[in-house]
Order: C-alpha cells, then structure tokens, then sequence
C-alpha cells in the first residue's frame, strides 16, 4: 500500500457539498486526468478538480461530449494516469459503449454519475436512483463492474478514494453512484492527514519487452499492466483476445475471457462488498437501503424501534457486486425486507432472487424529484412486522 | 525481430517483408483482399516511421473500427485497437497522459467521419499534437459496403442500391475550417509522396492528418462496376490532379472524377498542450505545475540525447537517409499521377 501525497491532500475539517468532497477523493487518490463534459448536477466535480488540478498537477480537459470523456479516461489510464470521468444520466447512457471497453481493456478507472431523475432528460436537477440496474447490465456483452453508493458528502469523499483503490486492484472501471442530494448537500467533511490514507498501487509488470504477456493471469485472474511508451510494443484490442492481446475468434478464447472478466470480481464478491448493519440480530424486519435513502431509512427505524418493533438496518456501500451470500443467509431468518429506493423498483430484485421466497420482501418505490417520506418506510416496516 | 517463414505458392524460398521490424508478422495472414488500398498505404507509413526516426518505444497506434481499423493489430509498436469511431478521444487521452508520446490514429472514413466525426473536429479545432491517417476507400468495407459520409456522387452501395444522392464530405476542407496544422491528400498509388507527407505528419506540431485515397475493389469497384484493382489505379494515374497548396475549397471528389491530391495545409499553430500551459502560467505562475512526470523528463531526457540519438538506439540509424536522397532527392517523382 502507498499512501496518498501531501501535496494533493486537502488536510482539515471542511464545509463541502457531495460533488465537490467526491473531486477531494479524487485528488487525495491520486487521481491526475478527468476527462468530463458538463451535466447537471455533477458539474460541480469537474469545476472544482478544473480549478484544482494545475496546482496540484495533472491535466484536466472538457471534451465534446461524454463518448469522447470516457473513452479519453481510457486512453489516459493507458498512459500511465490515475483517471475519472463524471456525469449523470443522459452522460451515463452515453458512455456505456466504452464503460464495456473499459471492462474488456481492463482499465482501472473511475466513473461518477451523480443520479438524476429519468428516464431522458427527466429531472435534472432532482434526485434519482434509477440508474442502479444500468450501472451494473449497461453495456452490452457480459462483464462485471464495481459499484458503490456514498450516502454523504464525507463517504462522496472516501468512497471516491475507495473507487480507485478498487479499480486499480481488480483492474477494472468502478462507478461511484452518487445522487442529486447528496451532490448537492452541504455538510461537514473531514479530510485526514495525507500519511493515513493507503492507496492501492497500479499493478505494473516487472516483466521486460520481449517477455509480456499483456492479458496473461495468476490465480488471482488480473493481469499486470503496462503502458504505452515502455517498450513493450503489445497490441490492446476491443475484440475477444488471447493472453498476447491479439484477437482470436472462437468460442473457447471467449468463453476462458468473459469467465475471467467475470470472475475475477465474482469471486471476490466477499471481499469487495462494503455493508453498514444495526440492529439485525433479533431483527423481524431489514430496511435495505443505500445512498441517500438510506439516511431516510433511518429515521423510519428510529421511529419503529420506539414502537417496540424488532426492525434492523442494513446499507449497501457496494451495490455491485451484490452481496448476494449475505442477503442469502439473512433470508433464513428474518421476515421480510422493505427496500425502499427512489426508482420504480431495480436492487429489490436482487434482494428478492437471493431472498428466494425464505423472506417477504417489500418495494418502496419513488420516482424521483424528491426522498421518501419516513412515515410511508414506518408504515411498510409495520405492515412487514406485523 | 521474428524471423518469418512466408512459402509463395510454386516457390520453397523463405521470404520476409522488409518491414517485418515493425510488422506483427505472427498475425499473418492479414483480412485485407487482394488489391485493398490499405496495405499499401501501411507500408507508406511504416517508411514514414522509419524517415522520423522517432524512437519506435515513443509511438503509439490507435485504430477504431473497419477494415483500417485493423491496422493497429497488424504494426509492431504500442498499439490500440478501440471501439468504432473513438480511436481520436483514446489518442488524446493516451497523449496527455504522456506527453512524450507521438501518438497516431489510423483508421478509415466512416470511422473517422462518420460516427467519429465529432472528435475529428474538435481534435483539429484543439490542434490536438496528434497525427491522423484516414484511409477514405469512399465505403464502409469490413460490414460489406454501405454509403458512407465520403461515398462520392452516384455510387452505387449496398444501403444506396439506386446510387447515392446525399453530399460528400470534403474531408481536407472540413479539417482547414476546424483548425488543423497539416492536411494533405494522396491516393495508394502515389505512395513516394505519401511516404513524404507522413514523415512530415509524424515530425508535425500539432494536429495533422493525412487522406489516402485507397481502393476497394471487392465492393466499391464491383458494385460500380469499375473494374479490378489494377483498373483503380489506372483511374488515379490518370485522374490524380497533384496541386499543392490548392485551395481547399476545391478539392472536393465526385463520382469517377478527378482527385485533387496534394500538401493542402501546413501552417504553425499552438497546441492544445502548449495553450494549456501558457495559461495557466500567465495566471498561475509559480504555482502551475507541470506534470514532472511527463514534461519534466521529457525535456531532460531531449536535453540527455536528442531524437535522433535516440531513434539510433531503437531504429536503424542511417538505414533510410540513402534511399530517401536516392530515389526521391527532395524531388517530386513524375511517374506518380499526372501533375497538374
């Protein structure tokens, strides 16, 4: 583990909004490239890194549109940089096409998408949580990403460092899914001293020219990388490729990539998933929520434990991959899961695959523009409980 | 470099490609057809390389997607083979991450102008320091032959069956309007003077970008029933119009009609790189921080040994200096197409 530069790490107690912690997490990561393309309401990550970055070092640059910011990220990570974009659902759509090269290039790097209400250009300055399901089945082919969900500008800030630290030791793109609240809610940030935030290093090969493989695997299935301009003269291809790089068209090069590309996260699913949980240990009833609505969730648990109901919280900080062992044993032996979320029903189908009919489990849908009232969560854990 | 072993039929003598040092000779054979304009052109820019004398470890390839978009995969540097239509946005990122890289976009015109069109102009209108190299054979070739942005005039294709009617892209044209350093235009068949027009691309500041006018005989010429391959380079020997410095306003190409080919363009103006740091250092100062890692060591290793000290290390020093004041002799050579 390496540990962050002083010289990018904004030190001190402050007063910031979730897009601008997020750009914070980024610096303090070591985060020296973003390509972005403005988008409300994530502009703001891009504004502050835009006037940021020259003193600290690194490059940023506004490009025509969000195709062209993703895929430049790649290009850069490519080069040698640690690299974000930012945008929010329209730009999100946009990108998918090249979040999937992302994937298959296995290129660490960092998406941000401030969640909007959709779909089109639906609500764009109010909050949403629908792209949940797009994050993770958005570009075609089959792939796996890496998905986290900040529930305040201080996690905006460390699960911004978190996402890069994941993306450079899986090798591939991790999105932070923030939303319109917590993007835009201001509260009290703290940022620690550089010497104590640990920094997942680039897995670079010590192979020399002549020797590299650009895609060939240990045990742990993610290749060692290298950049453009040492030496190693590798060719990198979108196509289904062989350990070489070079493009192969057959069903067995595809089936032993696409399994890797896959299983190299699936199987560390356990080690991956970050989940907060209170209260589940005689818990009838789990209210499973993540980003904002789970700071909603909260009161609602407050309220019902004062009523005597035996009602437990859990947050999901990873939404990809989903804890689906977890969410399986804990189906034994609970009652029912209320989902809340502000989307017409997305992560509930996954809690209700792996609760598989063992626990009732519970819709609470918004269509965005605004959080849930508590009093429509109590009423549901209720109903639940009773 | 591999040692390949290439049998021609009705022969048993081992033969190998002189360009096998920067050719990925383990992927032949190649998808190209016979007569495809696109090896021709390769061939034109691997020379070209090898006049720079940039170092080869300093280049980086990108291609997107189509037949030239094969490209990539098929030359033995640091090269990258994306998605359709973002090999420009790939390159940019890939340059500003390292600056000291020299980095080339190869690909054909319905990549480039088509569902790339919107970082073709915005890299020449940023002067970009990035050299482009679009392959315009006036089709979509590898998904069998579709109108493209560049198909010219009447042509027949397989989505125009009663022949096109929408305009053409004037590509030299469109990249002087957006601000590009360098444009020239020649066809696979004037391949000394493509040479010498990549050379210059790759030593360019800036954006530059190269137009090779190349055949597809398989389903441009079949479907307009133009002939073979031999009979399209027939065509450009006697329809090639060579004016430099031609008005670019004028170089459009109809249907079967006469191809202006020339150095359109080459003019100095700052890069996105050099205007981002004359920026920030005039309102910055001190406190602008170049990038070390990149322009730091750059200018320290330039300062250490310059290109062509380096190019020697990694490409053969003298190895073309002889054939370039041989054959060409800074002259143009007149048996490629009809001057004007």
């Amino acid at each position: 583990m390496a540990r962050a530069d002083p010289g990018h790490v904004l030190t001190g107690s402050h007063y910031l909004d979730g897009d601008h912690a997020c750009t914070e997490g980024a610096l303090s990561a070591g985060c020296n490239f973003i390509a972005g393309y403005p988008i409300t309401p994530s502009t703001e990550v891009v504004e502050r890194f835009a006037r940021r970055i020259p003193t600290v070092g690194g490059t940023f640059i506004q490009m025509e549109d969000e195709i062209a910011s993703i895929t430049a990220i790649l290009g850069a990570a490519w080069g040698g940089a640690k690299v974000m974009t930012v945008t929010s659902g329209p730009g999100f759509s946009l990108m998918m096409e090249n979040i999937g090269l992302g994937a298959m290039l296995e290129t660490p790097c960092v998406i941000v998408n401030v969640q909007r209400g959709g779909p089109s250009t639906g609500l764009p300055t109010m909050v949403g949580q629908a792209d949940i399901m797009q994050a993770r089945w958005g570009s075609h082919g089959d792939y796996e990403i890496i998905a986290l969900a900040p529930q305040s500008p201080q996690e905006a800030y460390t699960l911004t460092i978190e996402a890069f630290n994941l993306a450079e030791k899986y090798r591939t793109p991790v999105m932070v899914m923030l939303d319109e609240c917590i993007g835009h809610m201001t509260e009290k940030v703290v940022i620690p001293e550089a010497d104590s935030i640990e920094l997942t290093e680039r897995r670079k090969t010590d192979k020399p020219p002549g020797e590299y493989l650009p895609f060939a695997v240990g045990e742990d299935m993610i290749p060692d990388m290298a950049h453009a301009g040492e030496g190693h003269r590798y060719h990198i291809t979108s196509l289904t490729h062989d350990e070489q790089g070079y493009p192969v068209m057959s069903a067995e090069v595809q089936d032993k990539l696409v399994r890797r590309l896959c299983d190299k996260i699936r199987n560390n699913t356990d080690e991956i998933v970050m989940l907060e949980e209170d209260g589940l240990d005689d818990a009838d009833v789990v209210v499973l929520s993540y980003g904002i609505t789970s700071r909603v969730a909260r009161a609602a648990v407050d309220d019902a434990r004062e009523k005597g109901l035996k009602v437990g919280r859990l947050r999901l900080l990873t939404v990809w991959p989903f804890p689906e062992r977890y969410i399986r044993e804990l189906a034994e032996r609970v009652k029912a899961f209320v989902v809340p979320e502000i989307n017409y029903g997305q992560l509930v189908l996954e809690v209700e695959r792996c609760a598989a009919g063992r626990a009732q489990t519970i819709l609470l849908p918004h269509m965005g523009g605004d959080v849930h009232d508590p009093a429509v969560i109590l009423q549901a854990i209720e109903e639940a409980a009773s | 470099m591999t040692q390949t072993k290439t049998t021609q039929p009705g022969s048993e003598q081992e033969l190998k490609h002189p360009q096998d040092h920067l050719l990925r000779s383990d992927r032949l054979p190649h998808i190209w057809c016979a007569t495809c304009g696109i090896g021709t052109v390769l061939k034109c820019f691997i020379e070209a390389i090898d006049r720079s004398k940039i170092p080869y470890d300093d280049i980086a390839i990108v291609s997107g997607i189509g037949c030239t978009g094969r490209v990539a995969g098929y030359v033995k540097l640091d090269s990258y083979h994306t998605t359709h239509g973002r090999a420009i946005p790939f390159a940019t990122g890939l340059k500003l991450a390292n600056r000291r890289l020299k980095v080339v976009v190869f690909s054909g015109d319905g990549d480039l102008s088509a569902i790339g069109g919107n970082h073709l102009i915005h890299a020449a209108r940023r002067n970009m320091d990035i050299t482009v190299v679009c392959v315009n054979n006036f089709i979509y070739g590898m998904t069998g032959g579709q109108a493209a942005p560049t198909t010219p005039g009447t042509a027949v294709t397989s989505t125009t069956p009663w022949g096109a009617f929408e305009p053409a892209f004037n590509l030299p044209q469109l990249l002087e309007a957006c601000g590009a350093s360098y444009v020239a235009r020649w066809t696979s068949l004037h391949v000394r003077r493509l040479t010498k027009s990549f050379t210059e691309a790759l030593l360019k500041k800036g954006f530059s970008f190269v137009e090779a006018i190349a055949p597809c005989s398989t389903l441009y010429a079949r479907r307009n029933r133009l002939g073979s391959g031999y009979d399209l380079m027939k065509f450009y020997h006697d329809h090639s119009e060579i004016r430099h410095g031609a008005d670019v306003n004028e170089v459009d190409i109809g249907f079967q009609d006469k191809i202006t080919v020339g150095k359109f363009i080459d003019r100095d103006r700052p890069t996105w790189l050099e205007l981002n740091d004359q920026q920030h250092e005039a309102t910055l100062g001190e406190k602008y921080y170049r990038h070390a890692e990149t322009i730091a060591a750059a200018a320290e290793a330039d300062a250490a040994a310059p290109p062509t000290g380096t190019a020697e290390k990694t490409q053969d020093g003298g190895k073309d200096s002889g054939k370039d004041g041989g054959k060409n002799g800074g002259k143009d050579d007149s048996k490629e197409g009809s001057h004007a």
